[in-house]
């Protein structure tokens, strides 16, 4: 495979994997400012900053309004990470590596982006933006769904899940590492049961609710939800989930390789973090330390991918 | 339906069903012209969904346009193609001979049989292939010859597109529309499948392979300027269908005195290189330097046989306007038969009286730029206003080398389908070729296109021309 398809794939699809939590993300805004009796638009900012957009949104707008950050996280074309962006990013990406994808799964993605082209060039009002955020949904998983059912088992898959999963992993910590104040054992007290709002925050914009509640019934303690998010093998949007999958691509990608190229080290190490860990050290060793330790490896990981594959000249 | 003046391919001049038609007719009288037309817009969707669209420059907002499909498909019969296939051949391989001799002992001027002004003057003439030997001494691998036809059995060839013609993936497109949507019609007429053509393509290829890989098969790849590109759906599906990589020029290196692609697990050698480039943008340490793209020392891989570029650089020589009015005399040369296939009669501007006679019959001409293509930059005499004319002339009249006129042909017609039925259309036809030492295959079908605009005959698509599935039928 040429290094520039694997390029092309792995971007394609975590672009798309970065449409859908985006519009998870808005979703459970959305919730959140419709549930709360004294509305505010506070939340917003977090959300921005779960995305990763809130500084690239101060440079276009001077105030925070719900519509605003809808708006501008949604289909602006400012914003190089706003759902029609990555829509139309990875749909480039597609079009670059036509020739390993299935007809399939092409026409998937360009069915997407031919749906966000026309619905997305124009204001969305409110009343239409949970239908919008759930076909761009329900889009996105059919081309994970064609992935699935037509892709041969190939290094070609093995760069698509790569992406998926790192975006993916990068995701679930940045939504835990806004949000880790709430859940530090300082301000909630081991076992008390945090702000109802906030743990919904959580786990709905991991769409992680209903498992959470299979696992822990109703009582949510910010311990189990960071256990749950962080250290669950079966929870498919956890850090550990996650970084077994990206460890698994990796090694199959390397598998005829001699020696392990360096970014198999480097996966090796993250998935170590995860396995030796329990919940305990973590809020020993610091939550937000841990977070922000990930999410540098998890750089650090994508960039030497880029490298040990050729990605670039 | 109203009757077109000229040879209409469906009903003749006499107006009984021609027989290539006669059973795709029964069955259309028979059909719902309702469910006809939801099923011309389904084309339409199907074909946006596949992603077939082609590229307008500098338009930002149509970026990836369709090319409009007519659901109506041309026919042709057994007997007619065969006519139609020799000529191609005879005319294929006598470019291809013409084409060795030019950039090699150059017989055909010595004999003076063409003017030598009109290779040496050319700027599609490449003086870097001089001397220089392809493998399999194959030029053109792939050839787009378009034809139009005025009668029963008038044929004639418009141009030979030797460079890099594009079109072929419609050509599959649209016969894969059809069967999705007609299966029924294809169980009772018996049409010759197209689909062989990616397969044959790439054995073709493989057969033009430099001599020095006999031990496996020589690796393929299609080269691509990019996405942005107004052919890049055609690139990749070809790719595709062929099951070899897509390479831009970023992914090429020369590694060996081979050109090789960058590939997750190094540099992998190439033996054939079907490049859909120019051949300016190939290497720009051999062509342009002033090029941005390009593999530097490319060229020089090739002259030393480490590559078959397909199709050879340089064989623009042989497509060029100035050189068609040659073909007939260029086929005796080399064939020492008479052309199967007719000319259209050609005024070259360059000869004094020719450009007299243009001149004062400018509104009944077509007059092409030599060196133009897709359309752009010609005259239609007769559809031309007195303004338009006299600009025109004078552009003529200061640089007549650059131009060549020919008589506004009757084209055939073939129906399209259009909100209140059948109506008449100007159509012309690109067949495909591949070439390699082993053999000519001309595909069974080709590329219709159809002229949307009632009288009108530009068919091509940059200028709302739209296409056709071609049926040969089986004999």
């Amino acid at each position: 495979m040429l290094g520039r398809t694997a390029n092309g794939l792995y971007w394609m699809y975590r672009y798309l994997e970065r449409a859908e939590n985006t519009a998870r993300l808005i979703a459970t805004g959305q919730r959140i400012a419709l549930t709360r009796l004294h509305g505010s638009d506070d939340e917003w900012r977090s959300i921005l900053q779960t995305a990763a957009v809130s500084e690239g949104y101060d440079r276009y707008y001077s105030a925070l309004t719900r519509a605003s950050a809808i708006d501008w996280l949604l289909r602006s074309e400012n914003n190089p990470s706003s759902i029609y962006a990555c829509i139309v990013a990875a749909r480039q990406n597609a079009r670059m590596v036509r020739t390993a994808l299935t007809g399939e799964v092409w026409e998937a993605v360009n069915a997407i982006y031919m749906h966000c082209n026309t619905t997305l060039k124009r204001h969305i009002p409110e009343r239409d933006i949970p239908a919008s955020l759930i076909s761009i949904r329900q889009r996105t998983a059919l081309v994970r769904g064609m992935t699935h059912g037509t892709m041969l088992r190939n290094e070609i898959f093995d760069f698509a899940r790569i992406g998926t999963f790192l975006e993916r992993a990068d995701n679930t910590a940045r939504i835990l590492d806004v949000k880790y104040y709430v859940l530090l054992p300082s301000v909630t007290a081991v076992g008390s049961s945090i702000d109802n709002v906030q743990w919904e925050t959580i786990l709905r914009s991991v769409s992680a609710r209903g498992g959470f509640m299979m696992e822990y019934g109703n009582s949510f303690t910010a311990r189990d939800i960071v256990n749950f998010l962080l250290l669950d093998q079966r929870m498919p949007r956890s850090l550990a989930f996650c970084t077994s999958k990206i460890s698994d691509n990796l090694h199959y990608l390397t598998a005829s390789h001699p020696t392990p190229p360096p970014s198999c080290e480097q996966i090796d190490v993250i998935q170590k973090m995860c396995l030796d860990n329990n919940i305990s050290t973590i809020f020993e060793f610091g939550l937000h330390e841990f977070l922000q330790e990930y999410i540098a490896l998890l750089g650090v990981l994508s960039r030497q991918i880029e490298i040990d594959f050729r990605f670039y000249d | 339906m109203p009757r077109s003046t000229n040879f209409d391919e469906m009903w003749g001049t006499e107006d009984v069903p021609r027989d290539p038609y006669r059973n795709f007719l029964s069955w259309f009288e028979k059909e719902d012209p309702k469910r006809l037309q939801k099923k011309q817009i389904e084309s339409e969707e199907l074909f946006r969904l596949t992603g077939i669209t082609f590229n307008v420059y500098g338009r930002e907002e149509a970026e990836e346009r369709l090319i409009p499909f007519d659901i109506i498909p041309r026919i042709v019969s057994a007997s007619e193609w065969q006519k139609v296939v020799r000529g191609i051949e005879q005319r294929v391989r006598a470019i291809n001979a013409f084409l060795h001799d030019i950039y090699h002992r150059q017989e055909i001027l010595r004999a003076k049989r063409i003017p030598e002004s009109i290779i040496s003057e050319n700027s599609a003439f490449l003086p870097q292939m001089i001397g220089v030997s392809p493998p399999g001494n194959i030029y053109t691998h792939i050839v787009g010859v378009d034809l139009v036809r005025t009668g029963h059995e008038e044929f004639y060839v418009l141009e030979d597109n030797a460079r890099t013609p594009s079109g072929v993936s419609y050509m599959l497109e649209n016969r894969e529309t059809m069967l999705q949507m007609f299966p029924e019609l294809f169980s009772q007429i018996k049409v010759q499948p197209v689909q062989t053509y990616p397969t044959d393509l790439l054995r073709s290829l493989s057969a033009c392979a430099p001599p020095l890989t006999p031990s496996h098969e020589p690796t393929v790849a299609v080269l691509t300027p990019g996405i942005y590109n107004s052919a890049y759906f055609e690139h990749s599906f070809l790719a595709d269908k062929m099951g070899v990589e897509l390479v831009e020029m970023q992914d090429l290196r020369i590694i060996d005195g081979r050109v090789a692609m960058r590939t997750i697990q190094g540099y992998k050698t190439i033996d054939v290189l079907y490049r859909r480039i120019d051949d300016d943008f190939l290497d720009p340490l051999n062509f342009r330097s002033d090029s941005q793209i390009g593999v530097a020392g490319l060229f020089d891989v090739y002259r030393s046989g480490g590559i078959t570029l397909a199709n050879a650089p340089g064989t623009g020589i042989a497509d060029d306007k100035a050189i068609y009015s040659y073909i007939p005399e260029i086929i005796e040369f080399y064939t020492g038969e008479r052309p199967l296939l007719k000319n259209v009669p050609t005024w070259r501007c360059v000869e004094k009286e020719s450009l007299a006679y243009v001149l004062d019959h400018l509104d009944k001409l077509v007059v092409k730029e030599v060196h133009g293509s897709g359309g752009y930059g010609m005259l239609i005499g007769p559809a031309a206003t007195k303004r338009e004319l006299a600009k025109f002339a004078k552009k003529l009249k200061s640089r007549p080398a650059n131009f060549i006129a020919q008589p506004t042909l009757s084209l055939s017609t073939v129906p399209i389908l259009t909100r209140t039925g059948l109506s008449p259309r100007h159509v012309d036809l690109r067949p495909f070729v591949l070439v390699s030492p082993r053999s000519v295959t001309v595909t069974p079908g080709g590329l219709t296109r159809v002229a949307l605009k009632k009288k009108s005959l530009v068919v091509n698509s940059s200028q709302g021309g739209g296409t056709k599935d071609t049926w040969v039928l089986e004999n």
